[in-house]
């Protein structure tokens, strides 16, 4: 039982309580917050796996900016956690979920304690090179091997930029990208909650 | 040590409670977080393994995961607005105009 | 001359091109003069054919024609060919002769109708399909003329098809033929079947090798034959629909009803004559019925009383002594009757039509009376008619209905009881014709005085015929006169090669026994001519001097009489025997087997996939959550498949 071992069992509890709490709770920013949460002992467990640029990465971006832009759209959309989401689906269905998603995750589990796996992941922390998961090492094969996938990420993010612009615009009568459709369209609502 | 697979098992513990919420929230944003900790679960397993054969390609792969994972919720969270905009509801079961 | 064989049924088949294809839009005197010519030049050919064929030796008496080869299928082999023997030479004389007389009758009679050119371009139709009928030098020529032939007398019964009567009469024949015509091709497959061939020639050739004499196979397909006669030719079981065939035209009645159509069933008989001779059963069969159809028929004429229905009944009963007569093997008798029997009833026929006519169109003889001195012509005539088909001596019909009685009595394949019908029917021949002319012709006129007024002599072109019939009716008998009276009968001599070895036979023991026979022949000869003279008697006491007394003696014989005017109730028995099983036999299958089973059936299958369809479109519910679900399941599924499954 040394810090390795400690260390991850912590961060691996409070990773799937965050992601717990988040889905259940009916205020949204609160679940943006634990999300965070979880990802914050996301990268801890990254940092443990020598992933050092990535750690930081991911709490840079994806806790620093993406969920950050939630927060902005919730705040946006004046959301408050107390809409009216109609009544709560039926227990058969909610338990088939339940039970679809354990078995999905079972599956999962039972592929890693297969064979194959086993026998790539033992020899644990065999000897890695010094500077493993560094931003330099990382940036090499990024630049070298990668770098045409990583020029066009950049223009998917362009196309996404552009892309979100342009859908969320907000448009005044008589704009030619006004959306055709009636505000107040009725919606057949009655099976919709399963 | 901790064993690699007991990453593995984190990485799938997580993408099933990822699925859990896909599949539970009526609320669409929960929804897309839900499904961004999906994304994370595949980071982890990427992470991990690239750790476990001393590659470092895991890593880069994982980034571009990332890039995509927010371009993909910049535009999800477009539509989510345009939508809210027309129907005043973030309830998912609302939107199924498309249907028999 | 062999060239020209052909034309004879080539031309009426032109006259019906011609007249068939303009209707309505030639002329009336067009028309009349296209069709009549053809079948007169038809005549021409056929009489100058005649002489030709006379100037042949006896045994070599064949003109054969063969146009084309219709069929050739590996041994199935018929061609388009044409044949004159002894035997075709009298029936296209007969035919070609007797319908151009009524053709030129025609165009007075049918001079009020509207459908003029229709019923030329039928009648000459008709005309094409009889000759090649009689011409065809094989069985199945001569069963496309027998199916033709059945066409036109559909055509032409339901020729005023307007009305119901006219039109079910119509169906009716074409039906009850069609019966007949099963047995004829299922004959006709014996006989291929065995012989190889459906050639007359052949097959009079090869039979006796192929077939065994006597034996089963050849009486079934004689018999089966035979049904095909007794469609066409109306005897029991098939006659029914003759009676009810009075619906059309007059001149349709006398061509085809009387004197050319129904004789295809005797003519096929005789041309077949080898493959009967060797089927002594069938033969039997063929000569009872003929003799019950003649007693039969001649019953139910005595107690009708429209004009038309007497001589239909009166042609059943004729045609039954044909019958009669080459069931007996004295096949030329047979002929011989039929050529007397073309004059006397198209006579008979023609000469009521006159009388219709000049009654504006009523038929029933109870109406008529004393029309004697409206209709000079038409009575002198018709009486002549009826003189020759009761057989008094020196007519036509006595000679060949005397020739017929003789040889029922004295043939190998005779019998007295045979002989015994057919001299109870002459006498009700008698009767029954007499009593026809004396009802309507003879008396005070019972009409309404609307028709008296129209009463009228028909013009020429009608009268003319029956002038030239009733001097045929008179004469024609003078060649087949038997031995007895000490000529040669010229008829049988010419028909002899045809019959070869089989009249003979017949005519050879006759002759063995005739030094004791003449005597019975002479008996039985003055024995129906005092029969016959009785029945005259009888209709005149009942008809003319004492008519109150056949109407006493109907009453105490009421049911009789209601029995023969129903006819022996045989269209009843029939109908509810046949046809309405057959009714509901095919509303069963419409209404059971192909609404509720087919019907259903397929339109199950169809139902059930909209069915299937409409349960399962509820999975495109449009809610997001529902189909990632079902995705996940699927993820699981697939993931388990091959990680699980394929190793």
């Amino acid at each position: 039982m040394n810090l390795d071992t400690v260390m991850f069992i912590v961060s691996a509890v409070v990773a799937v309580f965050g992601a717990t709490m988040m889905i259940a709770q009916r205020n949204p920013v609160a679940s943006v917050l634990y999300l965070i949460l979880s990802l914050v002992a996301q990268a801890v467990c990254y940092v443990q796996l020598s992933a050092l640029f990535l750690g930081a990465i991911l709490v840079v971006v994806y806790a620093g900016a993406i969920m950050v832009l939630f927060v902005f759209v919730i705040m946006l959309l004046n959301l408050r956690g107390g809409e009216d989401l109609g009544r709560p689906s039926p227990i058969v269905s909610r338990f088939t979920k339940y039970v679809v998603s354990i078995l999905l995750t079972l599956e999962i589990v039972f592929i890693i304690k297969g064979a194959p796996i086993k026998a790539m992941t033992t020899g644990l922390i065999a000897k890695i090179p010094d500077d493993f998961g560094s931003v330099e090492q990382v940036a090499r094969l990024m630049f070298t091997d990668y770098l045409y996938p990583f020029e066009l990420t950049g223009v998917l993010l362009l196309i996404a930029l552009v892309g979100a612009v342009v859908v969320a615009k907000s448009r005044k009568p008589g704009d030619p990208d006004e959306t055709p459709m009636e505000p107040d369209v009725e919606v057949k609502t009655d099976k919709a909650v399963n | 040590m901790v064993p690699i697979s007991a990453y593995l098992i984190l990485a799938a513990v997580l993408f099933g409670i990822g699925t859990v919420g896909v599949l539970i929230s009526r609320n669409v944003i929960v929804m897309f977080m839900a499904i961004e900790l999906m994304l994370n679960a595949a980071n982890m397993v990427l992470i991990a393994f690239s750790r476990a054969l001393s590659i470092a390609d895991g890593h880069v792969i994982v980034f571009l995961v990332l890039t995509v994972a927010a371009a993909e919720a910049a535009v999800g969270l477009a539509l989510i607005v345009m939508i809210y905009r027309n129907r005043e509801t973030i309830n998912i079961d609302r939107f199924s105009l498309l249907k028999w | 001359m062999a060239e020209y064989l052909f034309l004879v049924p080539l031309f009426p088949l032109i006259g019906f091109l011609i007249n068939g294809l303009f209707i309505g839009r030639l002329p009336r005197p067009v028309v009349s003069a296209v069709a009549c010519t053809t079948v007169g030049l038809s005549l021409i050919v056929a009489i100058m054919l005649f002489f030709d064929l006379r100037a042949l030796p006896a045994d070599a008496r064949l003109i054969q024609q063969t146009l084309f080869t219709w069929i050739s299928a590996d041994i199935f082999h018929v061609n388009v060919a044409f044949m004159l023997d002894p035997l075709s030479a009298v029936m296209i004389l007969v035919v070609s002769g007797v319908g151009f007389l009524i053709h030129v009758y025609s165009i007075g009679y049918m001079a009020h109708d509207k459908c003029f050119g229709r019923f030329f371009a039928y009648m000459n139709l008709f005309t094409f399909s009889m000759l090649t009928l009689v011409l065809a030098d094989n069985f199945l020529l001569m069963f496309v003329g027998w199916e033709g032939v059945g066409l036109c007398s559909y055509l032409l019964i339901g020729f005023w098809y307007e009305k119901q009567s006219a039109s079910d009469a119509g169906k009716k024949a074409f039906i009850v033929n069609r019966i007949g015509d099963f047995g004829f091709l299922v004959g006709m497959f014996i006989i291929f079947w065995q012989v190889g061939s459906l050639d007359f020639i052949t097959v009079s050739q090869n039979a006796p090798m192929v077939f065994a004499a006597g034996g089963s196979l050849i009486t079934i397909a004689c018999l089966c034959l035979f049904l095909g006669a007794t469609g066409k030719s109306a005897q029991i079981p098939l006659y029914v629909w003759l009676p009810d065939a009075m619906e059309g035209p007059t001149p349709v009645s006398a061509l085809i009803h009387a004197a050319t159509m129904v004789t295809a069933g005797v003519y096929m008989i005789a041309r077949t004559n080898v493959l009967y001779m060797m089927a002594p059963d069938a033969l039997m069969v063929v000569a009872v019925i003929g003799a019950a159809t003649a007693l039969f028929a001649a019953t139910i004429g005595l107690a009708q009383n429209d004009i038309k229905r007497v001589l239909a009944y009166s042609t059943v009963s004729q045609l039954g002594y044909m019958f009669l007569a080459c069931g007996v093997a004295a096949f030329s008798a047979g002929i011989f009757h039929l050529m007397t029997h073309a004059f006397f009833k198209a006579l008979l026929f023609l000469g009521a039509g006159s009388v219709i006519h000049a009654m504006s169109d009523k038929q029933d003889m109870r109406d008529m009376g004393g029309l004697r001195k409206h209709l000079p012509i038409t009575f002198v005539t018709m009486f002549i008619a009826t003189l020759t088909i009761s057989g008094i001596p020196g007519m036509s019909g006595f000679f060949s209905k005397d020739e017929i009685l003789w040889k029922s009595f004295s043939s190998g394949h005779g019998h007295v009881a045979l002989w015994v019908i057919g001299f109870v029917t002459a006498g009700l021949t008698a009767f029954y014709m007499f009593r026809l002319v004396y009802l309507t012709f003879y008396g005070e006129g019972r009409m309404d005085a609307e028709t008296k007024k129209h009463i009228h002599e028909s013009p020429r072109s009608m009268t003319v015929p029956l002038m030239v019939l009733a001097v045929l009716s008179v004469i024609g008998g003078l060649v087949g006169m038997p031995h007895i009276f000490g000529v040669t009968n010229y008829f049988e001599e010419w028909l002899h090669p045809v019959m070869a070895g089989h009249n003979q036979e017949a005519a050879t023991h006759a002759l063995a026994s005739a030094g004791a026979d003449t005597s019975m022949e002479w008996l039985l000869m003055l024995a129906s001519v005092a029969l016959v003279l009785t029945a005259i008697y009888l209709a005149w006491y009942f008809y003319r001097k004492n008519i109150a007394a056949a109407g006493s003696l109907a009453d105490k014989l009421s049911g009789v009489k209601t029995t023969l005017v129903n006819k022996y109730y045989v269209d009843e028995f029939y109908g509810a025997v046949i046809v309405r099983p057959l009714v509901y036999f095919s509303l069963f299958l419409w209404k059971i087997f192909d609404v509720v089973i087919i019907d259903g059936f397929l339109n199950g299958v169809a139902s059930l996939w909209h069915d299937i369809s409409n349960a399962l479109r509820y999975s495109q519910s449009g809610r997001v959550r529902s189909y990632v679900t079902v995705f996940t399941i699927g993820v699981i599924v697939v993931v388990a498949y091959f990680v699980f499954g394929s190793n």
